[in-house]
């Protein structure tokens, strides 16, 4: 394995970002998506996630330590690519940049978005409940930063999931590839929606 | 013929040696019927003197077979990677822009070059070994649909255009590009070349390999030859897959 540590790392962050990344990303909306029945509903599914056994060993092995090593090496591979859209407009080049922008924009949301809600309850013991993102949502400017790394999270994981088929092998003829890009647009359509719903929710 | 009297602007991108500055050159060249972009820089070398009406160098270039199958010739034309032998005046937009392919070397005004190419095809052992010390004899059959499908991965010339087209090929990487790789799948098809199957997934995993591909698939649209470059890429990744797993859980022989 030492001597082909780059196939190694590239292979351990397509898996990364699907288990248990994605998994925990699609698992957030999901609980986020209580909060457009009833304040109520939401702080109950937060509640019932914040009592998992283990929890810190959970979060530390299930989302810090894959997030940190896929965003690190993400922004390795990020910033490795030249970009040819100009002479190259095809759909698939434009999604390989839009991989690429998405997943800095992720990261820049994600630091910000850990800050204010895990960082602040774990240091000033800040509740979190949906009063919390209510507040947080009322500036408009929050409200939108919200938005954009909410779509941008979605996107990169709806296409990460597509290059993900194609990086393991299991996509391999140019149509099954191609009726995984239709699938994949649907997970990001109904993630987005249930994400802006949330959203929506607790700001209004 | 009002013909005889229309012209062709041609602006090349020049360079007089591997490291100095690039420059411009307008050229204006007689047209004639059914030219290619070949012809008319034949035409400039005949008479090197540009749109001023300066006279200057001949502006050089690389080429062989004049029928894409070589490779040589590659450039850019109008933005886009492609042999200048197939590419026809009459079908360019006008001025005709040549730059060479800047993702190799540049020698002079358009000719690059492509030895990183030759390079990757040695360090994935693109070939099938038929040396030993007693005559091998026939190679095993193989059934002519197989036949026709490889014949189309064996149309590669290793031109580059589908690593010019690549967004992950350039300065700050040092991977191998798509037409290595199909190669490999190439070779590992082959009935007598899967013997060293093995040997050349090892060399295909190295760094600067297959894992460097980010699924732009620009390749196989830029490519002059309609090789399936993706399709090999994905064929590969998922023999990657299964090698990897067999050479970390698998026995201590693995084929």
């Amino acid at each position: 394995m030492a001597e082909n540590r780059e196939f190694f790392n590239r292979r351990l962050h397509s898996l990364l970002g699907v288990f248990p990344i994605g998994l925990f990303l699609m698992q957030h909306l999901v609980v986020n998506h209580f909060a457009t029945y009833s304040p109520e509903a939401f702080n109950n599914a937060a509640h019932f996630m914040e009592n998992l056994p283990l929890r810190v060993f959970l979060e530390f092995v299930l989302i810090y330590i894959p997030l940190l090593f896929h965003a690190v090496y993400g922004v390795y591979i990020a910033f490795t690519a030249k970009n040819n859209l100009r002479r190259y407009g095809f759909f698939r080049n434009w999604m390989f940049m839009l991989q690429r922008a998405t997943g800095i924009i992720t990261l820049i949301f994600i630091v910000w978005h850990v800050w204010e809600t895990r960082l602040a309850h774990a240091i000033y013991g800040t509740e979190v409940n949906f009063d919390m993102m209510a507040t947080i949502l009322e500036s408009t400017f929050m409200f939108w930063f919200y938005v954009v790394g909410v779509v941008a999270a979605v996107f990169h994981f709806a296409n990460g999931l597509w290059s993900f088929f194609v990086t393991w092998g299991i996509t391999v003829t140019p149509r099954s590839q191609k009726v995984l890009t239709y699938a994949t647009l649907g997970i990001f359509i109904i993630f987005t929606y249930m994400g802006i719903a949330s959203l929506i929710a607790f700001a209004y | 013929m009002a013909e005889d009297h229309k012209t062709i602007r041609m602006i090349v991108q020049r360079q007089d040696e591997p490291e100095a500055q690039p420059y411009e050159e307008e050229f204006e060249i007689p047209y004639r019927k059914n030219m290619n972009v070949i012809s008319a820089l034949m035409e400039i070398r005949r008479n090197p003197v540009n749109a001023k009406g300066e006279q200057t160098t001949p502006v050089y270039w690389d080429m062989g077979c004049l029928e894409e199958v070589c490779g040589a010739c590659s450039m850019v034309i109008n933005g886009k990677a492609m042999q200048s032998c197939t590419a026809l005046i009459d079908q360019l937009e006008q001025p005709v822009r040549l730059e060479p392919m800047k993702t190799f070397p540049v020698m002079r005004d358009l000719a690059v070059d492509r030895s990183r190419m030759f390079d990757s095809l040695k360090k994935v052992k693109a070939w099938v070994p038929i040396d030993g010390t007693y005559d091998l004899g026939e190679g095993p059959r193989m059934p002519e649909s197989k036949r026709q499908w490889a014949y189309e991965l064996s149309k590669c010339m290793t031109c580059g255009v589908c690593l010019e087209a690549c967004p992950n090929v350039n300065s700050n990487s040092d991977f191998i590009g798509p037409a290595a790789l199909s190669q490999v799948r190439l070779f590992n098809s082959h009935p007598t070349g899967s013997y060293h199957k093995a040997e050349r997934m090892d060399a295909l995993l190295d760094d600067g390999g297959l894992q460097n591909c980010g699924n732009s698939q620009n390749c196989v649209q830029a490519c002059p030859k309609g090789i399936p470059l993706t399709t090999s890429i994905a064929a590969l990744n998922r023999e990657a897959t299964l090698h990897s797993f067999k050479s970390f859980f698998g026995s201590d022989y693995h084929h």
